[in-house]
């Protein structure tokens, strides 16, 4: 089994001199977490923030090109959204080992099935943005002479953009608990503490970690809430 | 590649193995599933009746998304111990988000003409929430039962950690079951995944009114997100 840590290496080191809270396994020891940030959380965060990132930058490229095609030629919805589907039923532990034979014990392998959950969500969003643009808007622009490729630039995205951001903040969210499971394949985000720490239960280390990949995953979504806000001056002043 | 080829005959061999496996983490899901149902449809059918709970809904589904699955049965080792029970809870606290938000948006996104219609023509409050607003908000309803579903089957996998059984423990048994072993743990749970999500579509078509299938197919082409 990958991910684990190899036999000998102390999950909680330092025996000599221990809290109390250490000692009893109590819920949150906040001393220990603050001794071990440094060496073990912090670096675990940055991993998972730049696995997320990365998967949701590659996953919104896919989509969003996927999205237009689909736009443009309606009979490729279908095809593409049962696909993406498909992906995003795929339990991620199952998705993880399937391509460990492919592409190895890496980051690519993490990266390929993060990207895989991303797709459906991020497609649909993408997707249900275009079309929900009124017809007379669309029509509008085509009066004012714009072609096919300004109407998509200047009129459809933009006003695609809520419908966008809603999705990534869906995808994102749901990533950086994925994520976590990514440690049974490579060493590395919020889920290694989580798995080092199984084979003798600390309370606190599996609470810290936890803890982090949700607030990391609301931070996020603040992020893209405000993201989307700045995107879109006009929706301020309408309400 | 090889470990898909040696897949195969792995499956073969072992078949009952993982059929054994397959039981455990279906009843593992389906109990965790009708807990979760018992919990979640109730609120949800009482807070879309009164129109009240917004905030409790989108909150609730917001943060059951971002809790990581691994992250949850790992602090239930240490609260609750190795096991079941341990993985059982970790399942239920996955499930009734989904249930409980799409039950709630179901039944609150009814239009009120209809069940103020339905008041106006004598109905009971019970009765409109069980002849207007349930038949109306089915489908809806059924996608958040899909959505935890296919969670708890994903999630279950990853039981074995916990020593909860299910297919998990042949995924993450490379020592004992070799990658060909992995490989097809993991073909089988995808499968089986995709099944359950299909048995449920199913489902609903075989519970729904033929008027609500048939909004329902047309408003399918352009999910919301």
């Amino acid at each position: 089994m990958s991910g684990f840590a190899p036999a000998g290496d102390p999950v909680i080191p330092d025996y000599g001199d221990v809290s109390q809270c250490v000692a009893n396994n109590d819920l949150f020891c906040a001393d220990w977490f603050a001794a071990q940030w440094p060496e073990v959380f912090q670096p675990a965060l940055l991993e998972h923030i730049l696995m997320t990132v990365l998967a949701i930058a590659i996953g919104f490229v896919i989509s969003f090109l996927a999205a237009v095609l689909a736009y443009r030629k309606r009979w490729l919805t279908a095809p593409i959204g049962v696909t993406a589907t498909i992906l995003y039923t795929l339990p991620p532990l199952a998705l993880f080992q399937l391509l460990v034979p492919l592409t190895g014990l890496t980051l690519l392998t993490v990266e390929i099935a993060l990207v895989c959950f991303t797709l459906v969500i991020l497609f649909r969003a993408v997707l249900s943005g275009l079309t929900g643009v009124p017809e007379d808007v669309k029509r509008s622009a085509r009066g004012m002479g714009m072609d096919q490729g300004q109407i998509l630039r200047r009129i459809e995205l933009p006003l695609a953009i809520p419908s966008i951001i809603s999705g990534l903040r869906i995808a994102t969210v749901l990533t950086v608990s994925i994520a976590t499971i990514a440690a049974f394949v490579v060493d590395s985000g919020l889920g290694s503490p989580i798995l080092k720490a199984i084979s003798s239960p600390f309370n606190t280390q599996f609470i810290g970690a936890g803890a982090l990949a949700v607030l990391l995953a609301f931070a996020l979504d603040a992020l893209l809430t405000l993201l989307g806000k700045a995107l879109t001056p006009w929706t301020k002043a309408r309400s | 590649m090889d470990a898909f080829l040696k897949a195969g005959p792995f499956m073969a061999e072992n078949f009952s193995l993982l059929l054994e496996k397959t039981g455990e983490q279906l009843l593992l899901s389906l109990v965790a599933v009708l807990i979760s149902l018992v919990i979640g449809v109730p609120f949800g059918l009482w807070l879309g009746h009164v129109h009240r709970g917004e905030f409790l809904a989108v909150s609730l589904t917001n943060i059951g998304r971002a809790l990581p699955s691994l992250a949850l049965i790992a602090i239930f080792i240490g609260l609750v111990g190795i096991g079941y029970a341990n993985v059982l809870l970790a399942l239920i606290i996955l499930a009734v988000p989904p249930i409980l938000s799409y039950t709630y948006i179901a039944i609150d996104s009814v239009d009120r003409d209809l069940t103020r219609a339905a008041r106006g023509m004598g109905l009971t409050p019970l009765e409109v929430l069980w002849r207007i607003e349930v038949p109306l908000g089915l489908p809806m309803a059924f996608s958040g039962v899909r959505t935890a579903a296919v969670l708890v089957v994903s999630s279950a996998t990853l039981a074995a950690v916990a020593g909860g059984g299910g297919l998990g423990d042949v995924i993450l048994n490379q020592v004992a079951y070799g990658i060909e072993g992995v490989v097809a743990a993991a073909l089988w749970v995808a499968a089986l995944s995709i099944l359950v999500d299909q048995a449920i579509a199913l489902l609903f078509r075989l519970v729904a009114s033929p008027g609500v299938k048939r909004v329902a197919a047309q408003s399918t082409s352009a999910p919301a997100v």
